[in-house]
Parts: C-alpha cells; structure tokens; sequence
C-alpha cells in the first residue's frame, strides 16, 4: 500500500496504464506521484528519484514516447497512457538494449544514478532523428545532470548509436 | 518519522486528498467552485508540484484540467495566433506558425526548465505563476498578448500588461478560474522580434536576464511605428519599458537612437543585488546591451538595417 494512505482519510483512485508494454491496474492514493508508484507500488527501481523538484532529471521516464519528470506527475495524469522505463528497454530475453550496451562499453556510467534517465532521454531524441549531431544530443540530455561523468562519455555512446557504430 | 525542517518547508508526501479529472471546462470549473477555495487547478505540474512541496501553495483537491479538449491547439484566427491553455513550452517552438510569425516566442519556451519540464509545463501556467523573469511569459508581453480567462461567472479577457500584480500573484484565481486561451497579433512582414536571455548555465537555470522585443518599422523611411520591449528580472513582474517604448515611436532607425534607448530602458530597471543572479550594477549593463542587441535584431528582421 502506498504510504501516502496511511492517514486513512483518502480513497483510493484506480489507475490502469501501459508500464513497458504491459496494461497494468492498480489501486493509488490521490496524491501519489508516478515515480512512487513505479518504484514502490511496481518495484520498477531503475527509476530514481533524486531531488523531487524536476531539477535533476534522474526520474525520467517516458510518457507515451516523450521524456518527463515523473517526480512531477501525479500518477492519475499516466491513466490511459504508456509509460516506459528503463527496465521496457531489456529485451525478454535479457539483450541489452543498443543505447544500454553502448554505455556500457564506453563506459559512460560510473555512479549510475542517472543513467536510466541519461538512456531514456536519449531514446527519445533517436526515436525522433535517428541521426542526431552533437548539438542535438547534448540539447536532448540538457535536463538530467551527472555529477561523476563530465557528461563526455555519455555523450559519445549516444554518438556511437547514431552513427552506427 | 519527519524532521522538523521537513515539516515546515518541504514534504515528501503532498497532503492533497482529492485528485480530480473532469472531462470539460464547465465540469472542471464547477469542481472548483464546490471546492470553496480549497482546490485548484494543476495542468502541467511542473510548479504546482515543487510549490505544494516547498509548502508555498495549499490545496486539498487537485482539478486536473490536462484532458480538457477545448484547451488544445495552436491555430491562427485572421492575423491572430491563438493558442489553447495547455499548448506546453514544448509544443509552442514545434509550431511552424509558431517559429516563422513569433519567433521570439518559440526562443523564450526552448529555454524552459529542461526538455522533460518543457513535455509538461503550459506557458498559460508559466503566465499563472507570476515569476519576474518568466521564459514564455516576457515574449509574449511583448506580443501584447491576451489571456482569456474562465470562470463559472462566464468568461473575461485581460490583457497581459494588466494581468501580473507581484511576485508570483496575478489577477488570475487558480481557486476559482481557468486560463483557456491566450492571443496575439502574428508578427507581419514590417515586423521583427527578438529574445535574448543571461544565465550561467544553458539548461536547468533560471535566467539572470531576460529581454524581448517587438518592432514594427518603416524600412523605406527608416523610422519605427513602434516598439514593444520587455523585461525581467528587473522589478517584481515581467517589465514592460514604456517610457522607453513611447520615446521610440515615430523616431529614427538608427543606432545613436538606439543606443539613447539602452540607456534610458536601463535607468528605469531596478534589478535586485542576488548572489545567485548577479548584481544590480552588472544587470543594469546588460539591461543596455540587451536593449540595443534586441532592438537591433528586430530592426533587421523588420527590413530595417541599421549603418
């Protein structure tokens, strides 16, 4: 149960939604947030919740293909929608996907908390233009912030991926 | 168990208990009304949220106006760009009508917050907000803008020079109304915008400076019908440099006008001292620069080079 229903004064709310491709339902309090309900309703925790406030981007997760923080999103506003986090991305048969893959070989994570944001961010963009430059990709990943990478590697394995490599 | 700091200024868990998503304006304006004050309207979030976190807002329900179809879309009435109360900061620059007749206005809303705040946040929630130095709000005041705003009374317009009041407080009452449209007259072809913003950083930061302009000129005669330059943050709305504006009409197109301009929009600029955002000798300066770049820019665009 989410904690925001401890007070016992709040019904619940039925949210049905599409999580990764797959429709779920489930009871919600009003007032919770998407990215409690991934990580504590759905255990989806590859979606982190940093500071709360939509400043530093690691709860990204896409919301019928567009990024956004879902530390800002009522849970109710994904009802009737598709919301896709880093765990959508594996294959069924635990292939990474090519984004996740080509961070790893570049070794773009180190800390790792805000890679699931960096990677969604980033799919989005490719989803859009396959062949983004440098420009593109940096405005693409400008709302998440890393605080271990200087951002150079990050952007090199998303470089990787548009031009093919 | 929460700490004191917590209790006061900043919640984990948001103390609202009622979310509610009405299928239309008339539903969504009587939500409120029965709420008598308590509730309020979210669209994108993307402040209401960190507001009722931080404690500054107060809410038991939540009317979530984002499914409201009568709020969509960008279009264009006659010479008039209309656009919905939940068009979003990313939305806005995506419009080619958008881009090609009020290209400082695509500008301003590219430079929201981050790409995920701009999916979500509304400019009609940008405006609602009040802040000074607001990244859609300053371009469209110098558009003349005009905000229809409805309640279960019926519906008003406002023009936006009339609508902020302080700091984070506009004649708009999120308890009781809803933003549905906001207008403008598209830039034509005597026309030129421009928008120009300071900050340290180009995502995720507010602006230390933001200045936009809006032309209309003669080329042939090289001389400017009139001119629209706004501000922020420079005094505790968005600023509209009248006096300026008013010593301009009629008067030459050339770069010693211009400059006199700078120097006097700077002079009735009172930005605060800020650690974070500069001080107010350094964004007086910059006040001149901004003035007499935009002015310049919108010049040209109107067909007006400068010698």
């Amino acid at each position: 149960m989410h904690p925001g229903l401890k007070d016992g004064n709040m019904s619940t709310l039925k949210l049905s939604f599409k999580v990764n491709g797959k429709l779920t339902s489930l009871a919600v309090a009003p007032n919770a947030l998407l990215v409690d309900v991934l990580r504590e309703d759905l255990g989806l925790t590859g979606t982190k919740a940093g500071c709360r406030e939509g400043e530093c981007g690691a709860c990204t997760v896409l919301l019928d293909g567009e990024p956004v923080n879902s530390c800002l999103l009522p849970a109710m506003k994904a009802a009737g929608r598709e919301v896709t986090t880093i765990e959508g991305l594996v294959q069924e048969d635990g292939t990474l996907h090519a984004l996740q893959q080509s961070f790893t070989d570049q070794g773009a994570s180190q800390c790792g908390f805000c890679t699931p944001a960096m990677i969604l961010n980033a799919k989005a963009l490719l989803d859009k233009a396959p062949h983004p430059d440098e420009g593109q990709i940096r405005q693409a990943l400008s709302g998440v912030l890393c605080r271990c990478t200087g951002y150079r590697k990050i952007v090199q394995a998303v470089q990787n991926i548009a031009q093919g490599k | 168990m929460a700490h004191a700091f917590e209790k006061l200024h900043w919640s984990r868990e948001l103390e609202f208990g009622q979310y509610l998503t009405p299928g239309s304006l008339d539903d969504a304006l009587q939500m409120l009304a029965d709420g008598k004050g308590q509730a309020r309207v979210i669209a994108g979030g993307t402040d209401v949220i960190p507001e009722l976190r931080r404690r500054h807002l107060k809410a038991s329900i939540l009317v979530d106006i984002t499914r409201l179809p009568e709020l969509r879309g960008i279009t264009q009435e006659g010479e008039d760009i209309v656009l919905g109360g939940l068009v979003t900061h990313a939305q806005a620059p995506a419009s080619a009508l958008i881009r090609e007749r009020a290209g400082l206005l695509a500008q301003g809303c590219a430079a929201v917050g981050s790409p995920q705040i701009r999916n979500l946040g509304t400019l009609a929630g940008n405006l609602i907000s009040g802040q000074p130095a607001a990244d859609a709000s300053i371009p469209l005041l110098a558009l003349d803008a005009r905000v229809t705003i409805a309640s279960l009374e019926g519906e008003r317009e406002v023009p936006l020079k009339e609508f902020f009041l302080d700091v984070g407080k506009t004649v708009l009452d999120s308890t009781r109304e809803v933003l549905t449209r906001i207008r403008f007259r598209a830039l034509g072809p005597d026309q030129g915008g421009c928008y120009l913003r300071l900050s340290k950083r180009k995502a995720l930061c507010l602006p230390m400076l933001v200045c936009a302009v809006q032309v209309t000129a003669d080329p042939q005669a090289k001389v400017i019908k009139e001119a629209a330059i706004a501000l922020g943050p420079v005094a505790p709305v968005p600023f509209r440099e009248v006096r300026t504006e008013e010593s301009l009409r009629g008067a030459a197109a050339s770069r010693q006008v211009i400059a006199q301009a700078a120097e006097n929009a700077s002079a009735w600029c009172s930005p605060r001292d800020s650690l974070l955002r500069g001080s107010c000798d350094y964004r007086q300066e910059m006040v001149k620069v901004f003035v007499r770049r935009g002015l310049t820019k919108a010049l040209e665009q109107a067909g007006c080079t400068l010698d």
